[in-house]
């Protein structure tokens, strides 16, 4: 740890944070996947509501993709702004 | 050797002039001036097309077929969500449609992308929140409020929690994702050798500015849809 100050040491902790901090994008990756999914099953199911289909999608998808996006909020935030320093 | 160098990474939000104001410091940011070009060129395409449609021929050219499919679709998108409601509040949707649209594919165009400040987008949110609690006193008065008691009482607490999130959910999820596609562009622009910089970020501004920009103004407006028809009836 020679040379290492504690600033340089605090910056490093920061950078594995908003790291583990983006695993948050798996969740919404996974859910919009299974929505993507069974939207395009209700469209061979039924072709005739492709439009309903593929808004509810975008908009569920939307949704969920909201804590991938505070994840990724926390991830810039210690990255970009130096919380700690 | 170094090819990456973070000290030319640049995709922060800066201040262009200072003044001073009410005992304090204030910045005209490149938030505002992106906000400044992107109102006066929807000014100035509201100005032409009221000027075209004045005299509207009957075979429509380019420029009048153009804002007819424009204003055609926003009217069936708002009136596909809200029924009969639809005529209330078409105007106010169309107008935050054209502004976030304009917003966000703006970073096309080389300025830095109004909506990747939170302030921009939470405003959009308190919008929004405004008019469904607006909505939501008009239309149930005292019933609004022990609405959020509804299951059990014991619930309030959440419900009012989950009830004063929405904006700022909203908000998150539009800057959220616009702020990612500026730090993309800006790492790849600021990191990356110089090879790569031509012609492989056309790809890149394809799906972060026009394909998302699109998806979350598109979400956006549906979202405010969806929570103000909830009030109405």
């Amino acid at each position: 740890m020679n040379g290492i100050s504690g600033q340089d040491f605090i910056y490093g902790c920061s950078a594995i944070g908003a790291g583990i901090a983006m695993i948050a994008g798996v969740g919404p990756g996974i859910g919009q996947g299974i929505a993507a999914g069974h939207a395009a099953a209700a469209v061979g199911r039924n072709p005739g509501a492709k439009s309903d289909i593929t808004s509810t999608m975008l908009l569920g998808q939307a949704v969920a993709e909201t804590t991938g996006l505070y994840g990724f909020a926390v991830a810039a935030i210690l990255m970009f702004l130096k919380p700690f320093s | 050797m170094v090819i990456a160098n973070a000290s030319n990474v640049d995709f922060m939000i800066k201040g262009v002039t200072k003044f001073h104001a009410f005992g304090q410091d204030l910045w005209i940011t490149t938030t505002e001036i992106g906000l400044s070009i992107i109102t006066i060129v929807i000014l100035i395409l509201a100005f032409a097309t009221d000027r075209k449609m004045k005299r509207a021929t009957e075979v429509p050219g380019t420029f009048q077929n153009i804002m007819e499919l424009l204003v055609d679709s926003l009217d069936k998108m708002v009136k596909e969500t809200m029924g009969h409601n639809a005529k209330k509040f078409v105007n106010y949707i169309g107008t935050i449609f054209l502004f976030i649209l304009f917003c966000n594919i703006s970073g096309l165009f080389g300025l830095r992308t109004p909506t990747g400040d939170f302030g921009v987008t939470f405003m959009l949110g308190v919008f929004t929140f405004c008019i469904v609690q607006y909505q939501g006193i008009k239309n149930h008065g005292i019933g609004h409020l022990t609405s959020l008691a509804k299951p059990f009482v014991v619930l309030f607490p959440i419900n009012l929690i989950g009830e004063i999130t929405n904006p700022l959910s909203q908000a998150l999820r539009l800057f959220g994702n616009m702020m990612s596609g500026v730090v993309i562009m800006g790492l790849w622009y600021g990191m990356m050798p110089i090879f790569v910089k031509i012609g492989i970020p056309s790809f890149l501004h394809v799906y972060c500015d026009l394909f998302s920009g699109c998806i979350q103004t598109y979400v956006f407006c549906m979202l405010t849809m969806v929570y103000v028809n909830d009030k109405l009836d």
